[in-house]
């Protein structure tokens, strides 16, 4: 059962003031998956404290280095379910897991940071591992 | 900012790997760690040699990429378990 509207706002929030175009329904995912060229981040939202709370300024810090994404999207699980879904068919070859980021590269994942490299850790941490994966594939060249 | 739980041990909201003085070898989300023994959720479990594959090299995926998962809840008995890791801290190549 989704949570309370009012409790996630915040978290969405963060999101979106990082620059992460919100998906809510299916159709909002078809249009962001439409382009194919360049990169874009995938961050499957969560509410758990137990991930989310490092993995929402994790990437905040990640996004502050030298390369990032082109584009950067955003579903919350367990709150739009069917934008969720329609996401992960696009990386089913992943587990499902949230808190969760996937990189794609031209239309295809090329990174998948799931929920338990994230849990337990800080932000640095978090951020540690988006970078080396920025450094890689979205360095202009 | 996140939610927040009550106290029900320090793997609470943590993925594990419960190895077991068996075949079997679990992975999920840890719910509750007590003296009985241990409570995962969205878990899966792999019989060493299962699908032709070992456990090492079930292990080797779970670390990468998670798992799918078969149980929404197990309960392990403390009887069963021989070792209990996070997943987050195995190598993942």
């Amino acid at each position: 059962m989704p949570y309370d509207p009012e409790l996630v706002a915040p978290m969405r929030r963060e999101m979106v003031d990082l620059g992460a175009k919100e998906l809510t329904t299916a159709k909002s995912v078809e249009e962001f998956f439409k382009a194919k060229k360049g990169t874009a981040l995938l961050f499957v939202n969560s509410v758990c404290g137990c991930a989310a709370g490092s993995a929402r300024p994790g990437l905040k810090l990640a996004l502050s280095g030298d390369h990032k994404p082109d584009r950067i999207a955003t579903v919350f699980a367990g709150q739009d379910t069917d934008a969720t879904a329609a996401a992960r068919a696009h990386f089913k070859q992943f587990p499902p897991s949230s808190p969760s980021a996937v990189l794609f590269k031209d239309g295809e994942p090329v990174f998948f940071l799931p929920r338990h490299m994230i849990e337990g850790r800080d932000a640095p941490s978090v951020a540690f591992e988006l970078v080396g994966a920025f450094d890689e594939f979205c360095a202009k060249k | 900012m996140g939610t927040f739980h009550s106290d029900k041990g320090e793997l609470h909201g943590i993925t594990v790997v419960v190895e077991t003085s068996g075949r079997r070898v679990y992975v999920g989300r840890c719910d509750e760690e007590s003296r009985a023994g241990i409570i995962l959720l969205d878990a899966d479990h792999h019989d060493d040699g299962a699908d032709g594959k070992s456990t090492a090299d079930y292990l080797r995926f779970a670390a990468r990429y998670g798992i799918f998962k078969k149980h929404d809840r197990v309960a392990i008995p403390r009887a069963e378990i021989k070792k209990i890791t996070r997943l987050g801290d195995l190598p993942r190549s």
